[in-house]
């Protein structure tokens, strides 16, 4: 350590090494609990996760059967209430959480992947696979997102898994439009520069430099997106383009819902309230992540 | 000479999530009518926030001026009303910033930018603001004003807009001029440019210059005397002259040995001052330059020590001023 | 070839053979660029199009950022390359490293082409080739802790298969730059900016370069500390017997670290010589009045100076003057200035020159 003169070897007093040392998931769980908002979403999302999860435990009554009184408002018996065809209004509340949870987060999912995955390359590479990626980009760009969702639907016909593909990739390109503004602007950093100099190859620069530069917007990006998935379900159900009606989803109990809404409120105003719940959870939830991604980047003044 | 400006005890904080950050953390010193100050200092020693104080442009939150006095031509600014403060910002007091670019309204000409501030502070009319805009021009060397007054901010280079900002602060014949920084982001041939002009129109309209730069050489060149600032405090006051011949306080001895010099050939290695400035949100009662310094002793780590007069005109917050004195060989 | 199976035995023994003195004998030893200088440049080029119009685009003209420079770097030596924004120092380092194309013009290293190579070819080059930034906020990945930031060049080249040395080299390379090993469990964001320095400094060193392009390496740092950073510099060229191409505005450091200094304006090198004879006696009149402009800290001094600043503005490269770039500010230029380019002429022994009026107008 001869090179260590002097000068140098004082840099690191001993007072900076005591520097409260915590990781990011502790952050992260820090920044929740402070937060008030972020602390209820996840409470409520927690509830739902563990309703879907535990549906047949949990709903008093099958979803499907028929044999109750039907319209009944909400009573002792029946917590939320029964629908036109005398089924239990919270069991198919509990069971259609399964479904709306399954869709909104799984189209996400890929979404975000494959959007990243045209976005890093339109980005990273340029050129011609920039142009061809972002021409159908902008194609996508032009319908509105449901438009395609329902058109997909149509031509590919219902049922869980046609649905799930439908709005995820009605959802490519909004991640693969932010993603690759991200790449742009990481691209020309130092650090990258200094990966490039380093000889490292496009696959790892990409991996391990631009991309986990680029993800707090795209998280921020999903969370919108998830509430919006469940809506997306929601009205394709409402219209009838969902999944079966033996199966329960939100979407399809509140469309049931609609003919009765000035004899039997609660068909309607339930599952609209479970859907309102969850997006606001999932939106406060994204809040603070937001929150938290900035703190780190305002850090840097002090 | 008569004093201009007189800042005493002066304290500025912030509240961060981190603590408070004691940027300012005491200060005083005096401005005299005509005179050239400069405060110099590496990043984050609080210079910069010292003189947004005296702009009262101190955002709060999460900035507050704590405690303390600044008197301006016999006026305490931190007693004024937002609206006194802007009528005397504009008339007698002007910024100049370090970023030109920010600092000009992109979308305004430069013609109307000058012609308002002349109109809303001193009443000229129309035309009366157009030809006092183009001698304005002319007086820092911008030829043909008559083309530059209608043209935008991004048409000009940086030393162009530099000289419009010099402009501006001149514009209302100011007494006191701070400049924050003003040529750290210009090309070294325009910087000098830059500097000369501030000189000889300081010197020629008797206006006093607050000079903030962290280039030790810039102020030997453009100072009278010279405040050196370290961890929100005035650490030693000065001439120029008698700061840089016989530094009494351990850091401003410690920045001059450790920058290189154009003027001389590489005779030893440097002599860096060894750790880095202190967090401000964390200082401690003692000496905040303590844990860097060469000469420290006992009392450094429990007392903070105050300015004292080691010579006529030059003070020093060092309890062992007597050491650092004897390790230069008792002055030459 | 030799060299580079020394390394393979010795990269076991973390600790032993880098930090050994006689590493610098070691290098300039070795290798087949004895004859020759290590990096030779020669009449590089790089013009940036300047595009026109959305659907189709049209090259409305070049920036001439680097316009046919030539000069050599000798083993062991450093080299400044000083000059005002837009003069192309930087774009210079950049197609050095191969970081930039060149428009034209060639790279010798070691006498291997590296402006002939492919992106696959030129990896092996990159470990001998490396560079420190200016910035040290934006210069390190901020997702990744600063052992994963050093460790990561040698994981590319593959330099050290095994997991426990990888980390006792990152930890050997932490104190070679001044920092403690636990320095490898921060995040940069947790440091200051002279200590993220040192890890752009580490990182270069993880692979064992012989040649470092040094970009305003600090230029951002305040003076204090810039200070600590130019020793750790002087002391790993001495200790290790890096090259070094130091790139800088600052001519009081580059007078400090550099044995020989190109001065560039414009895109073109104006004047090249030795430091001891650029600064003594300097010829070229943008050097001169470069050196005028520059304050001195010592107020006796500054008083005693007669100081006129320089005339005009530095043009913009999208519309660099004809003929000799620096005639319109010049105070020697003649008519014939503007008309045709003076070639980079070596006026005295061993100091260049692009200037056809200084000899007829010796310096007062």
């Amino acid at each position: 350590m001869q090179l260590a003169t002097d000068d140098a070897s004082r840099v690191d007093s001993p007072e900076d090494v005591s520097l409260l040392r915590r990781s990011r998931w502790t952050d992260w769980w820090l920044t929740v609990m402070h937060d008030k908002k972020a602390l209820a979403g996840l409470v409520i999302l927690a509830v739902f996760v563990f309703m879907g999860l535990f549906a047949p435990l949990i709903a008093p009554y099958d979803p499907n059967d028929m044999e109750y009184e039907m319209l009944a408002p909400p009573s002792r018996s029946h917590l939320l209430g029964t629908d036109d065809l005398g089924r239990d209004l919270l069991s198919r509340i509990i069971h259609g959480t399964r479904i709306s949870f399954f869709i909104g987060f799984t189209t996400v999912a890929l979404a975000l992947v494959s959007g990243v995955f045209l976005g890093l390359t339109a980005g990273y590479y340029g050129g011609w696979r920039d142009h061809l990626i972002m021409r159908y980009i902008d194609l996508q760009w032009a319908f509105p997102n449901f438009i395609i969702a329902v058109y997909m639907v149509a031509v590919f016909g219902t049922g869980i898994f046609n649905l799930t593909i439908a709005i995820s990739l009605a959802y490519v390109d909004d991640f693969a439009r932010l993603a690759r503004g991200m790449v742009l602007t990481i691209k020309q950093e130092p650090y990258v520069m200094a990966a490039r100099a380093m000889g490292a190859s496009n696959t790892r620069i990409m991996g391990t430099y631009v991309l986990p530069n680029a993800t707090a917007p795209l998280i921020v990006q999903a969370t919108v997106s998830v509430s919006y998935a469940i809506l997306a379900e929601a009205a394709l159900s409402f219209l009838g383009l969902g999944v079966e009606s033996t199966t329960p989803t939100w979407g399809l109990i509140l469309a049931e819902g609609r003919s009765f809404i000035s004899r039997a409120w609660w068909v309607g105003v339930f599952p609209g309230l479970a859907i309102m719940l969850t997006v606001l959870s999932i939106n406060f939830l994204g809040d603070a992540l937001r929150d938290f991604m900035d703190v780190r980047e305002t850090q840097d003044l002090m | 000479m008569a004093i201009l400006l007189e800042v005493t005890d002066l304290h500025t904080h912030f509240s961060t999530p981190f603590g408070t950050v004691k940027a300012v953390n005491g200060i005083t010193y005096t401005v005299n009518e005509g005179e050239t100050v400069a405060i110099v200092g590496e990043s984050g020693c609080g210079k910069s926030v010292g003189a947004l104080s005296i702009m009262g442009l101190i955002a709060d939150p999460p900035g507050k001026i704590e405690n303390g006095h600044i008197r301006f031509m016999g006026e305490d600014l931190l007693t004024l009303t937002d609206e006194q403060l802007r009528r005397l910002r504009g008339r007698r007091l002007a910024m100049i910033f370090q970023e030109p670019m920010t600092s000009l309204n992109p979308l305004l000409t430069i013609g109307r930018q000058l012609c308002e501030s002349l109109q809303t502070h001193l009443g000229y009319t129309r035309t009366e603001a157009v030809n006092r805009a183009a001698e304005l021009l002319a007086m820092v060397g911008i030829a043909d004003g008559g083309r530059r007054l209608k043209q935008y901010p991004h048409h000009l280079s940086g030393g162009m807009r530099q000289r419009i900002m010099i402009a501006l602060a001149l514009a209302c014949e100011p007494k006191l001029i701070i400049a924050d920084e003003p040529t750290t982001a210009l090309d070294v041939t325009i910087q000098a440019q830059i500097l000369e002009l501030m000189k000889a129109l300081t010197r020629r309209l008797n206006v006093a210059l607050i000079l903030i730069t962290h280039n030790l050489g810039v102020v030997a060149r453009y100072a009278d005397r010279v405040n050196v600032m370290y961890a929100g405090k005035i650490v030693e006051t000065g001439t120029a002259r008698q700061v840089y011949a016989l530094p009494s306080h351990p850091y401003t001895l410690g920045l001059m040995r450790s920058v290189p010099r154009v003027d001389q050939a590489r005779l030893q290695r440097l002599i860096p001052i060894p750790g880095q400035p202190p967090d401000l949100t964390r200082l401690g009662r003692g000496c905040s330059y303590g844990p860097r310094c060469d000469f420290k002793t006992d009392r450094c780590d429990d007392e903070s020590p105050s300015l004292v007069e080691t010579a006529a005109g030059q003070c020093s917050a060092c309890w062992n001023t007597k050491a650092v004195a004897d390790s230069l060989g008792g002055g030459s | 070839m030799q060299r580079l199976l020394e390394y393979e035995s010795g990269c076991g023994l973390a600790g032993g053979w880098f930090m050994n003195g006689d590493t610098a004998a070691m290098v300039k030893k070795a290798g087949p660029g004895e004859d020759g200088p290590l990096l030779e440049v020669r009449g590089l080029k790089k013009y940036f199009p300047v595009t026109e119009g959305i659907i189709r685009r049209r090259i409305i003209s070049q920036v001439k950022a680097v316009d046919g420079i030539s000069f050599t770097i000798e083993t062991g030596e450093t080299m400044g390359l000083v000059g005002e924004s837009g003069c192309g120092k930087t774009t210079t380092g950049l197609c050095i490293l191969k970081l930039e194309t060149p428009t034209a013009g060639t790279v010798l290293f070691r006498g291997e082409d590296l402006s002939t190579l492919n992106t696959r070819q030129m990896v092996p080059w990159r470990r001998k080739l490396q560079v420190i930034f200016q910035d040290p906020f934006s210069s390190l990945n901020p997702r990744m802790k600063v052992g994963r930031i050093i460790v990561d060049p040698i994981r590319v080249h593959r330099l050290i298969p095994d997991n426990h040395k990888q980390e006792a080299r990152v930890a050997e390379l932490l104190g070679l730059c001044g920092l403690s090993p636990g320095m490898a469990d921060r995040y940069p964001h947790e440091m200051s900016g002279g200590q993220r320095q040192r890890v752009g400094i580490a990182r270069a060193l993880a692979t064992n370069p012989e040649f470092i392009v040094c970009d305003e390496a600090v230029s951002a740092l305040d003076v204090s500390i810039q200070a600590q950073i130019i020793n750790l510099l002087e002391d790993l060229r001495d200790q290790l017997g890096i090259t070094y191409l130091f790139i800088s505005h600052d001519l009081s450091v580059v007078r400090h670290l550099c044995q020989r200094v190109a001065v560039m304006y414009l895109g073109r090198i104006v004047e090249m010589t030795t430091t001891e004879k650029l600064f003594k006696d300097p010829l070229h009149p943008y050097t001169r009045i470069l050196l005028a402009a520059i304050p001195i800290p010592d107020p006796d001094i500054e008083a005693q100076r007669d100081f006129t600043p320089a005339q005009g503005e530095i043009p913009s490269p999208m519309a660099a003057p004809s003929g000799c770039v620096f005639h319109p500010r010049c105070p020697l230029a003649v008519a014939g200035c503007s008309r045709e380019r003076p070639p980079l002429r070596e006026l005295r022994p061993g100091h260049h020159v692009a200037c056809t009026q200084v000899e007829l107008n010796p310096i007062s």
